[in-house]
């Protein structure tokens, strides 16, 4: 068996919020410390998708940002394609050829697309980045070629950003994501910006160049439902850390870790006769006081005198892994 | 027979430009009951949220209503002053925005907010008010609530800051609340509580509920009927159990079919293709013929109106027609 594209271990991210220095000094407030990502590890393989899903604060987004080099990881080692992520960056030349090698698409197609750039120069970038097609009218050939690709016209290359919709802006996102060839695609939230109807048409557009072209992706969302549909294996995070993971298709027919059951039934279906079911009470924890032991023990209906003391470990389960000593000890 | 709590009959609402008005709501009635909970769903464009302002006359100028009345109980308020429309706002219908942040005075305390509008529209002093503050924040679910009235917006998490909002809008004891994506900048899991608590003021105090929301499934958890919205047409409006059982719009059918759901093992989402028209480039016909997959020669010319089949009705020429009605 091949290794697989990416593999990740120990990651981890801490931010330090430091109150203005006087502030500091008069007001003798301490330095604060969030730890956004607290130890993650997996791996995706060629061709492979792995979904990320948890509610604000729980550090998917920031996954995201140290895979693609965004930010700098406070420890942990990242492996692409054999290659250590954090050494190679550091030398330029290194850092520019495994840069092509993986894209990110962001949640606000608004934000990320340049209002002063054409289509066309949004889409080539990579190329001429990158130095791949470095003849123009080859260039532009590709350019509409990747826009045909993702369901746009070639007459859409000289237009700007703010003559497209929502959904034709995240397509272009996908079309400049996909110039460079990469093997990882990183998405944050792609389609949670946009309506249900547009949703769905980027949702299926993604999968199809995915399998076309035998990309992996690491999948962020906060909608399990539409990380079921895209992910083949799901990563369940709560400050930080990861507390389940499992195939996509055995962690919906039998979540383990009770945080993945309350997010399942969370989701609001459309069986207008599913018996109403009561909301789990308390709110997700705060990053800045994180609640000693299982993070979710605050909020777990099978929580213990363990479960407020000492943190769980993600220890195989079933099919995946599960950090939660109820599932650990039985009791679940 | 007592009047619906809210009645819109032919709503219209034009905006004013420079190349004349344009509709961006058009003909838009239905009535909602005391307690019951009506949900309104489209995508963005659709004249969702604009109806949500007419009703309780907070349209962005040029935006006026030129059609058509809203009813309260009974009475128009469509044409009322400015001032007596204020006064109703708050004290008979409450309104929630989606996002908690702007709906909320980051300077003043939760408390000093909640009791400056409780005495604005009941006769209350300032410990009443106060003891009624905490009363309604921990109606909302907001633990401590005592403590938390001397507390800033900001020392507030999202999903407390709309419990607030809401606290807000219950202050005046109204008989409708009109929430416009109340749930949208929160988590699922909080969601859940939210809209739990929204579906408890109907159940336990006989408020009405107008919920505008894209997401189909948010009304199929907490209301009792629907209206889909259209290029500023209702075009299926009808009790969600029935609606969601048997769309009768194709534009119905194809939201249903967009939402990924976790217990549909389909390969695609069906998409419905194209976009909402905007105001003022409504196609003639119906609609959403150009997006419509079963459209046909009279749809492109002939708009339909709404007809009622059982308890639904769906303005669609395709739509079944009870027996003994010609189409």
């Amino acid at each position: 068996m091949s290794a697989p594209l990416l593999e990740v271990q120990g990651l981890a991210k801490r931010f330090e919020l430091a109150p203005a220095w006087l502030d500091r000094v008069l007001g003798r407030r301490a330095r604060r410390v969030v730890q956004a990502v607290d130890g993650v590890d997996f791996s995706i393989d060629r061709g492979r998708t792995l979904g990320l899903v948890g509610e604000s604060g729980c550090g998917k987004s920031t996954v995201a940002r140290l895979l693609v080099g965004l930010l700098a990881p406070s420890a942990g080692t990242l492996r692409f394609d054999g290659i250590d992520v954090r050494r190679a960056l550091e030398s330029p030349r290194d850092a520019q050829a495994l840069r092509r090698r993986w894209q990110m698409i962001f949640q606000d197609p608004y934000a990320s697309l340049d209002p002063r750039w054409r289509v066309r120069d949004i889409v080539a970038e990579p190329l001429v980045e990158h130095a791949l097609e470095p003849d123009a009218a080859a260039r532009r050939v590709r350019v509409v070629e990747l826009l045909r690709a993702v369901g746009l016209a070639a007459a859409d290359a000289d237009k700007y950003p703010h003559q497209f919709s929502g959904g034709q802006r995240q397509r272009i996102s996908i079309a400049r994501a996909l110039a460079g060839e990469p093997e990882l695609l990183v998405c944050d939230e792609p389609t949670s910006a946009l309506d249900v109807s547009v949703q769905a048409q980027v949702l299926n557009l993604m999968r199809e160049l995915q399998r076309e072209r035998g990309l992996a992706c690491l999948f962020i969302s906060h909608n399990l439902a539409v990380v079921r549909r895209m992910a083949d294996e799901v990563g369940v995070m709560v400050l930080g850390r990861l507390v389940e993971q499992a195939p996509t298709r055995a962690l919906f027919a039998a979540p383990r870790h009770p945080y993945t059951r309350l997010l399942l039934d969370a989701v609001p279906g459309l069986d207008p006769d599913r018996p109403a079911r009561p909301p789990l009470q308390g709110e997700p924890p705060d990053p800045l006081a994180p609640p000693g032991g299982c993070a979710f023990h605050p909020r777990c209906p099978h929580a213990n005198a363990r479960c407020r003391a000492e943190r769980p470990e993600l220890m195989p389960a079933g099919a995946g892994r599960v950090a939660c000593h109820a599932v650990e000890e039985g009791r679940l | 027979m007592t009047p619906p709590l809210l009645e819109l009959r032919d709503l219209g609402v034009e905006f004013a430009g420079r190349r004349g008005a344009v509709r961006a709501l058009d003909g838009v009635s239905f009535a909602v009951a005391p307690g019951e909970a009506l949900g309104v769903v489209g995508e963005s464009g659709a004249g969702k949220s604009l109806l949500g302002a007419a009703i309780i006359g907070l349209l962005d100028p040029p935006g006026r209503i030129v059609a058509g009345e809203v009813r309260l109980a009974g009475e128009r308020i469509d044409d009322l002053p400015p001032e007596a429309l204020r006064r109703l706002r708050g004290r008979r219908i409450g309104a929630i925005f989606q996002d908690p942040l702007t709906a909320l005075n980051p300077l003043l305390t939760v408390g000093q907010q909640l009791v400056e509008t409780l005495r604005t529209h009941l006769p209350l002093d300032a410990a009443a008010a106060r003891a009624r503050a905490a009363g309604l924040l921990r109606e909302t679910g907001i633990p401590a609530p005592d403590a938390r009235l001397d507390q800033y917006p900001h020392q507030f998490s999202g999903g407390m800051r709309q419990r607030v909002v809401i606290a807000l809008a219950l202050a005046g004891a109204p008989q409708l609340v009109i929430a416009d994506e109340p749930t949208t900048a929160l988590d699922v899991s909080v969601q859940a509580q939210v809209l739990a608590l929204l579906k408890r003021l109907g159940r336990e105090q006989g408020t009405a509920l107008l919920l505008i929301t894209h997401d189909l499934g948010v009304i199929a958890e907490t209301c009792d009927r629907v209206a889909v919205m259209y290029a500023g047409r209702i075009v299926e409006i009808g009790p969600v159990r029935d609606v969601l059982r048997a769309p009768a719009h194709p534009y119905t059918a194809g939201l249903m079919g967009a939402v990924p759901r976790l217990d549909d093992p389909r390969e695609r989402l069906t998409q419905i293709e194209g976009r909402m028209p905007r105001p003022g480039a409504w196609p003639g016909g119906c609609a959403f013929h150009p997006r419509c997959p079963l459209a046909q020669a009279r749809c492109r010319v002939e708009r339909p109106e709404l007809r009622a089949a059982g308890a639904t009705a769906a303005a669609c020429w395709l739509a079944p027609v009870p027996p003994g009605e010609a189409a």
